[in-house]
């Protein structure tokens, strides 16, 4: 079955392309990328692209899928589903799942179960250590070969220095990356949101930018002494931004993600004790806010990834303190992130980067491109359209979301992986 | 005026005007205290219901002796014999409260907002009576009408609070109550104790005692919570005491007329010296029975006359 998709503005920033161009898709691989019009149409499927923004299939490299173990918040299958909502192609799922994905079993059984859903492509990331209990490294090598193509402890910051430094030295010998959680426990302490004037206000003990900070610094001097590669998750505060950039500067093998409720929200979100603004890292300030948009900026950020956390009202319709920490994004993210292209932030191409050749070139999985021979995962995006976010009208299974009531413009209509259209409008 | 509020969640919340209102209120209701016969009818037939999720003696009997005075009903759940230690949620815990059809929860629970989580969910009123680190209105409210009964005036007064400002919602709610009133507060402590963006409230912010007390009207002297050693905020309760207690010749150095204030329960000669304690310049009993007062003007303007 072949698949022509034409009249579309095709965005590839791995080829330098944003031009006018007809996409055919044939056995799941982009056959021919050539100027509209110059495919003949008779022998294919043809999809009317015109007025629409074609992209290599985005990914997501920061979720939480939930199964095995919390199946009542999400599944791989409803996870998934509104991945490919959301115009994703493809996810990398954290692994804090319960049991925790430190073995290749478990790794095997999150990609059957993805297989079987047949939805986007999911990437297991394995624990740094056993049970991401800071202890024992897990077996990269082992969990590499069954599958997963990073490795995070994500959620429970790596505390042991000596256990970090030894992770990446050894994921470089798997050459794999290391996605880490930075954030000193012992400064969070009790914290439940950002340390500042509104946490004052709101009598709710805060956790200072001070605890990001100070373990970016940690990680980026243990990744100088190491080598390998360190990849930094959901940056969220001002300093985090300037350190980054300094050892970018300095050639240090170092990437860094955002997510889009990092330069949505402030820690304002949290007044009247919401606890659907209540996530890990805080929402922060506005200045943070500003430093988080000239990360993206000037490239010192590399990538967007939502942090996609489901929880139910068991866990969030609660006091404050009491409540978890995590918000979902899949369905949102794509149309918080062209709020950065409408705002002049960044340019088209600049943001899908972030969201597609980035996240695969970070993880070395296949995608994030268009070129000819490359696998057929396309995301189409109507750039303009006004649309209202209704968590009720969510794939996901869970709504803890902050966004519900929004306006966004701008959002996929139709998802493609592997060559098959998987979620239209 | 007419007060217009289902719950009292804060002092942060209320206008200058509505805050007159209470004082005017509870000072006319504490002259029912003074009568041989200390109970008028006013709140017969209506239900109080305090819910403590701490422990309490003078507030939650505050509360209570207020609810009696004005012959509501009053009914006490404790902690400790309660639903919470089962695993029941804040919010079922409530709603079966509140299908019992009480008229007002008076609440006091370690989780900031926890009155607001409440009372969002709840047709019936909901008094805060201590909030986390957040809010404790009522004390304010005691402490306001204290306040004005010694200085015949809200505004215009130097207003010191001495000790642990990070965890008091004492702190936070007279921070409100007395800058709204058009007083200057300045707090004082050790700098541990004192959180960033305090000048945000539009207060001054000092960790010397004695530039808090120098000219000061109120010296208003916090409990040093005792769990506080031992997490890093202190060194020792000697040293504390040396710098942050408050003593007679500190009283030299604020005005005249000076009047020292303390919520309660007091750690003699830790934060504040038995001699100042117990001196004539100390109002930390009208405090207590001011607190009675503004606790029978809350009920009464929350579930009595013209609402009701």
């Amino acid at each position: 079955m072949s698949l022509l998709i034409t009249g579309g503005l095709l965005v590839d920033p791995s080829q330098g392309l944003e031009a006018s161009r007809d996409l055919l898709i044939e056995q799941g691989k982009v056959a021919a990328l050539e100027p509209a019009g110059t495919i003949a149409q008779d022998r294919h499927r043809v999809i009317d692209a015109s007025n629409l923004v074609v992209t290599p299939g985005l990914i997501d490299m920061h979720v939480h899928l939930r199964e095995p173990g919390e199946e009542y918040k999400e599944t791989i299958l409803t996870g998934t589903r509104a991945a490919v909502a959301g115009g994703f192609t493809a996810v990398a799922a954290m692994p804090n799942t319960k049991p925790v994905n430190d073995n290749a079993a478990v790794t095997r059984f999150i990609l059957e179960a993805a297989q079987a859903a047949g939805l986007a492509r999911v990437y297991p990331v394995g624990a740094i250590s056993m049970g991401s209990l800071g202890q024992t490294l897990s077996e990269y090598g082992d969990q590499k070969e069954a599958g997963a193509v990073a490795f995070s402890d994500d959620g429970q910051p790596v505390m042991n220095a000596m256990l970090m430094r030894r992770a990446l030295e050894y994921a470089r010998t798997f050459e794999v990356p290391l996605i880490a959680h930075e954030e000193d426990l012992a400064l969070r302490a009790a914290g439940v949101m950002h340390e500042g004037r509104v946490s004052l206000e709101l009598g709710l003990r805060g956790i200072p930018a001070a605890a990001e900070e100070s373990m970016i610094f940690r990680d980026l001097a243990l990744l100088q002494l190491t080598g390998g590669r360190l990849h930094i998750a959901h940056v969220s505060a001002f300093g985090s931004v300037a350190l980054i950039r300094t050892a970018k500067a300095a050639g240090l093998a170092v990437t860094a993600e955002t997510a889009p409720h990092y330069f949505s929200l402030t820690d304002e979100a949290v007044y009247g004790y919401d606890t659907l603004a209540k996530v890990n890292p805080p929402l922060r300030s506005a200045a943070d806010v500003a430093a988080i948009k000239a990360g993206l900026k000037d490239g010192t950020l590399d990538v967007i990834a939502c942090d996609h956390a489901p929880h139910t009202s068991l866990e969030k319709d609660l006091e404050f303190e009491a409540a978890a920490f995590g918000l979902i994004g899949l369905e949102t993210s794509l149309g918080l992130s062209l709020k950065l292209v409408h705002d002049g932030v960044l340019n088209l191409s600049q943001l899908v980067a972030k969201m597609s050749p980035h996240p695969a070139r970070i993880l070395g999985v296949p995608g994030g491109t268009l070129a000819p021979g490359s696998i057929a995962d396309v995301t189409l995006i109507d750039l303009n359209r006004e649309w209202t976010v209704d968590v009720n009208t969510f794939a996901s299974k869970s709504r803890n979301c902050p966004f519900h009531g929004w306006t966004l413009q701008g959002r996929a209509v139709m998802t493609i992986v592997g060559g098959k259209v998987v979620w239209k409008e | 005026m007419e007060f217009r509020r289902k719950d009292l969640l804060g002092i942060a919340d209320l206008v200058p005007e509505e805050i007159h209102h209470i004082l005017d209120t509870a000072a006319s209701l504490k002259e029912i205290s003074t009568r041989p016969i200390k109970k008028v009818p006013t709140l017969r037939g209506k239900t109080v219901v305090t819910v403590f999720y701490e422990p309490s003696t003078r507030t939650r009997m505050s509360f209570e002796i207020a609810a009696k005075r004005l012959s509501a009903d009053t009914l006490n759940l404790t902690v400790a014999a309660s639903s919470a230690v089962k695993g029941e949620t804040l919010m079922d815990t409530a709603h079966n409260l509140e299908a019992m059809q009480p008229d007002v929860l008076v609440i006091r629970h370690p989780a900031s907002g926890a009155p607001h989580f409440l009372a969002r969910r709840l047709k019936c009123g909901v008094i805060n009576a201590g909030d986390g680190l957040h809010e404790h209105p009522t004390q304010a409210l005691l402490d306001l009408l204290t306040v004005q009964e010694a200085k015949d005036t809200l505004s215009g007064l130097k207003v010191a609070i001495i000790g642990d400002i990070a965890h008091s919602r004492v702190a936070r709610s007279n921070i409100h109550a007395f800058s709204k009133m058009g007083s200057q507060v300045i707090v004082a402590g050790p700098a541990t104790m004192l959180p960033p963006y305090l000048e945000s409230l539009g207060v001054r912010v000092t960790c010397s005692l004695e530039e808090a007390v120098a000219g000061a009207d109120v010296i208003m002297m916090l409990r040093l919570q005792l769990e506080r050693m031992g997490q890093m905020f202190l060194s020792t309760l000697r040293e504390y005491s040396r710098c942050f207690g408050l003593s007679l010749r500190h009283l030299e150095m604020a005005k005249p007329e000076a009047i020292v204030m303390h919520p309660g329960p007091l750690n003699r000669g830790v934060e504040i010296s038995p001699e100042v304690a117990d001196s004539a310049r100390s109002v930390i009993l009208q405090q207590v029975t001011n607190g009675v007062a503004i606790r029978m003007a809350m009920l009464y303007l929350l579930i009595g006359g013209e609402k009701a």
